[in-house]
């Protein structure tokens, strides 16, 4: 393999021949180079997409920086090369390289690839391809590279189980330091690799899944796991911070342009709405928030180190952080003098809104987005996100009224039990949002409608729910595009390759492995890419492994249903999910849990955490009686917590 | 006020576009806590302006910026910020006062001075040179219209090798609106290939300046 000097050299050369360069440099403001040689543990964070879109990416850039803080460790960065520069690269015997001091991955002790969404999986295999890495994690000996990934999709593990030595589920702030130990320990041993995998296997919130095996029915369907190693945590509980330590503000700013230019801060964690499709509110639990003073001080840190123009307000709700006022006030008050644009994604459909939104300078540039998902009130009484047509309009003239001309509305198609005048519905709300706008701007009001297809997720109530055929997504999808024409309308839509494959990919077993491998070696890779996706290829690949795409699609599973994911545990328990999934097809919803709680499992499992984290950190209840010694949960110990039912 | 920055653009940066090159700027100026003008409007502006784009590839040793800052600042704490908070790939060489009514930079720009280093051997250099300066005129296209080099080329001369033993160009080139040479364009004329090159802007040429 080329040393760092060599691949150095062959960049000269290479780099003026492929479209924009400057994502394969590294050297940006904020980067951290750490002594190579004197530096015992060497980690790199894989974003398996172009830097443009990794470099956005808040999850790595939070562990790069706990990393690149331990003396004994180092932290560096990849990204997936666009396909002219993955060309040149095996064309000149470049293997995947890292940035900061450009040595070739297989040198690495430990690789972390992001997974927020599935279709990175093929772009993983083949940037452990191109790293010259064994695909399999079954090939790698002693000398590979650790390989671990974690992000939201590695909720269900499965499809990925075959090529990851070992996964991250939930948080990664506090396990990555209990991971480098352990492999600083068995590093120093000499023991196999077997023995590393076994020892990571105890950390709490870490699923190693050589140490399982899957068992099926007759039928096809998932029966149960199998433990290989009798030490091994079954479920594997997720794992969380109890408190959201400081937020990350040295972020490396890119020399060229990419997805977000902008800071990004995570004012809260977690969502109390129970959006039934949404598995980020279901898998993120408890909610947890920072301080104003923290998030305010953070800004300007950041700001500080960075110079960026604007700075990302991130949760999954933003209406419902308890001191949203004091922080948007704050905000202005503090930045309003450095030309900031503030982004204050995901706010709730409600006048409140508008006023946040009024007191953010220059947000009008932009159009204001407003998600109801669907378009009448029985459809959002199913997905468990009430908001009355009458309110909705209401907000829309607010908007119009107070100087923006824009509105973006987001809908989903292929809920649970819709119906074409459902459907028809959302074209008939667009135009009457519309119509306000017109009432107060006249011609200038424009409203856009992105009607995405709903992908059932594993831990969610709608985990059971059969996809949308595509015949039936293409009779949505040409009702919605002869009603959404004419001036000021405009409709954005997912194809239902796109839709298939998250489909498929999200709900997927282990038997999936084989499948992402026959699509990757027939060249599926870049599938989040509307010029690189072809699904003729993972039908192929279906078609090689003898597996039927609709049977993880269509199918609609019984509700007595053992799912391939249920060894991994979000705490949320079945029973709740069930019990939701069969509520929301009475159409009965449940308020915010804030408001009353449903016992979803999180408290039960983690009342210690709880307990240590009174008041406003948690929006739980208070936990006051005293079962499982704190001891026991605190990071870093080796007995798991029980996961409570 | 305005002010006039004389930097280095550097390897570092050297695939940075002249669009990201701008953004990079207003942020270094936003780091270094200096209070940047914006133009008014709906849609403000940072009220910054780069004589002239350098080609992705390039570095420059002496490039030019104008900066407008809302206050008075001292020249030497505008230097001294921007010293603090500029990037690896830009060195500060030197902040001026300028008196608002100072034509801009695109105005009085008059030529632009590139080294061409060839990172390949190249053969008959010499004389692939001198037929080029001895060339009439040098008809290139450019997007689809055709149009004489020539004129545009005032100078180019072989200079010392680099300390690898690389050969290398000096050339001055036209730089007025609507008359810019290329350096891209000169070294194709010559039959090498840009990508088998570095180009490192020495000098950018202002009217009524006197060559450096």
């Amino acid at each position: 393999m080329l040393t760092a000097q060599e691949i150095e050299r062959k960049l000269e050369f290479i780099l003026p021949r492929v479209q924009k360069p400057g994502r394969y440099t590294g050297g940006e403001l904020n980067q951290i180079v750490k002594d190579w040689d004197q530096t015992e543990i060497r980690t790199a964070f894989v974003f398996p997409d172009v830097y443009d879109i990794g470099m956005s990416n808040l999850g790595w850039a939070i562990l790069y920086d706990i990393v690149n803080q331990r003396p004994d460790a180092l932290a560096e960065r990849a990204f997936a090369p666009w396909s002219d520069m993955e060309d040149e690269m095996r064309r000149a015997g470049v293997p995947l390289y890292s940035l900061e001091s450009k040595h070739p991955l297989a040198e690495f002790d430990l690789i972390g690839f992001s997974l927020p969404y599935e279709t990175l999986y093929t772009n993983t295999l083949n940037l452990l391809d191109l790293a010259g890495i064994p695909l399999f994690a079954a090939g790698r000996g002693r000398r590979d590279p650790l390989i671990i990934a974690g992000g939201h999709s590695t909720y269900n593990p499965e499809p990925m189980h075959a090529f990851i030595d070992a996964f991250v589920i939930g948080e990664g702030e506090e396990v990555i330091g209990e991971i480098l130990d352990t492999l600083k320990a068995w590093k120093r041993s000499g023991e196999p690799r077997a023995a590393l995998l076994r020892a990571l296997s105890q950390i709490w919130g870490v699923y190693v899944p050589s140490l399982y095996e899957a068992c099926y029915e007759p039928d096809g369907t998932f029966s149960h796991i199998e433990k290989l190693d009798e030490d091994a945590p079954l479920p594997v509980l997720k794992r969380i911070v109890p408190k959201l330590p400081k937020p990350h503000t040295r972020f490396i700013v890119p020399y060229i342009d990419t997805i977000h230019n902008r800071v990004p801060i995570e004012i809260m964690r977690g969502c109390t709405r129970g959006c039934r499709f949404c598995q980020a509110g279901m898998i993120t639990r408890p909610v947890r928030e920072r301080t104003v003073e923290e998030i305010l001080d953070a800004i300007e840190e950041a700001i500080d180190y960075t110079g960026f123009e604007e700075v990302g307000l991130l949760s999954l709700s933003s209406s419902d952080y308890t001191h949203i006022l004091e922080l948007v006030k704050g905000v202005s008050e503090r930045f309003g003098d450095r030309h900031l644009n503030i982004s204050l994604p995901s706010l709730r459909i409600e006048s409140f809104s508008v006023d946040l939104m009024e007191s953010l300078q220059d947000s009008r540039r932009s159009g204001f987005t407003l998600a109801p998902e669907a378009a009448t009130e029985r459809m959002r009484e199913i997905i468990n996100k009430p908001v009355s047509t009458a309110q909705l309009l209401e907000t829309a003239r607010e908007i119009y009224s107070r100087g923006w001309t824009h509105i973006k509305l987001y809908f989903m198609i292929g809920h649970p039990s819709e119906t074409i005048e459902d459907v028809q519905a959302i074209a008939d709300l667009c135009k009457a949002v519309l119509a306000e706008g017109r009432k107060v701007i006249g011609k200038r009001a424009q409203v856009t409608a992105g009607v995405s297809t709903f992908v059932p997720k594993p831990h969610t109530p709608f985990q059971w729910v059969p996809c949308d055929t595509v015949d039936q997504i293409l009779a949505k999808q040409a009702l919605l595009k002869r009603e959404l024409r004419g001036p000021g309308l405009k409709l954005n839509w997912n194809s239902w390759q796109d839709t298939l494959l998250e489909a498929w990919l999200s709900r997927g077993d282990r038997r999936m492995a084989e499948v992402i491998y026959e699509a990757w070696r027939r060249g599926a890779k870049f599938d989040a890419w509307k010029d690189h996706f072809n699904f003729e290829v993972w039908m192929e690949a279906f078609e090689a492994v003898g597996l039927d795409h609709a049977f993880y699609t269509h199918r609609e599973r019984p509700i007595d249903e053992t799912f391939p994911w249920e060894h991994i545990s979000t705490t949320v328990r079945k029973k709740f999910l069930t019990e939701d999934y069969l509520w929301s097809l009475q159409g009965k919803t449940r308020i915010d849990c804030r408001q009353r709680c449903f016992a979803c499992g999180i408290l039960p499992t983690f009342a210690d955490l709880r307990r240590a984290n009174p008041g406003d950190v948690w929006q739980c209840p208070e936990v006051k009686s005293k079962r499982i010694p704190v001891s026991e949960i605190t990071p870093g110990s080796q007995p798991l917590p029980v996961v409570g039912d | 006020m305005r002010y006039r920055v004389t930097f280095a653009k550097t390897a570092a940066m050297r695939y940075t576009s002249h669009l990201d090159l701008h953004r990079t700027w207003e942020r270094t100026v936003r780091r270094a806590r200096l209070p940047l003008a914006y133009s008014q409007g709906f849609n403000p502006h940072p009220k910054l302006n780069l004589a002239s784009a350098l080609p992705l590839g390039f570095t420059g040793e002496q490039e030019l910026i104008d900066i407008w800052l809302e206050q008075d600042v001292p020249t030497g704490e505008v230097q001294a910020a921007l010293e603090k908070a500029a990037p690896p790939g830009i060195q500060i060489h030197r902040v001026e006062r300028l008196d608002e009514s100072t034509p801009t930079l695109q105005k009085v720009l008059t030529a632009s001075e590139f080294v061409i280093t060839f990172l390949t051997p190249q053969p008959d250099l010499d004389e692939r040179v001198a037929a080029l300066l001895q060339a009439g005129s040098l008809p290139r296209e450019k997007r689809g219209k055709a149009y004489d080099l020539r004129p545009l080329v005032y100078e180019l001369r072989r200079i010392e090798d680099d300390e690898e033993g690389r050969p290398r160009l000096l050339t001055r080139l036209a730089a007025r609106e609507g008359a810019t040479g290329r350096p891209e364009e000169v070294i194709a004329a010559l039959g090498a290939a840009p990508e088998d090159t570095r180009v490192h802007r020495t000098q950018i040429l202002l009217e009524g300046e006197a060559v450096k």
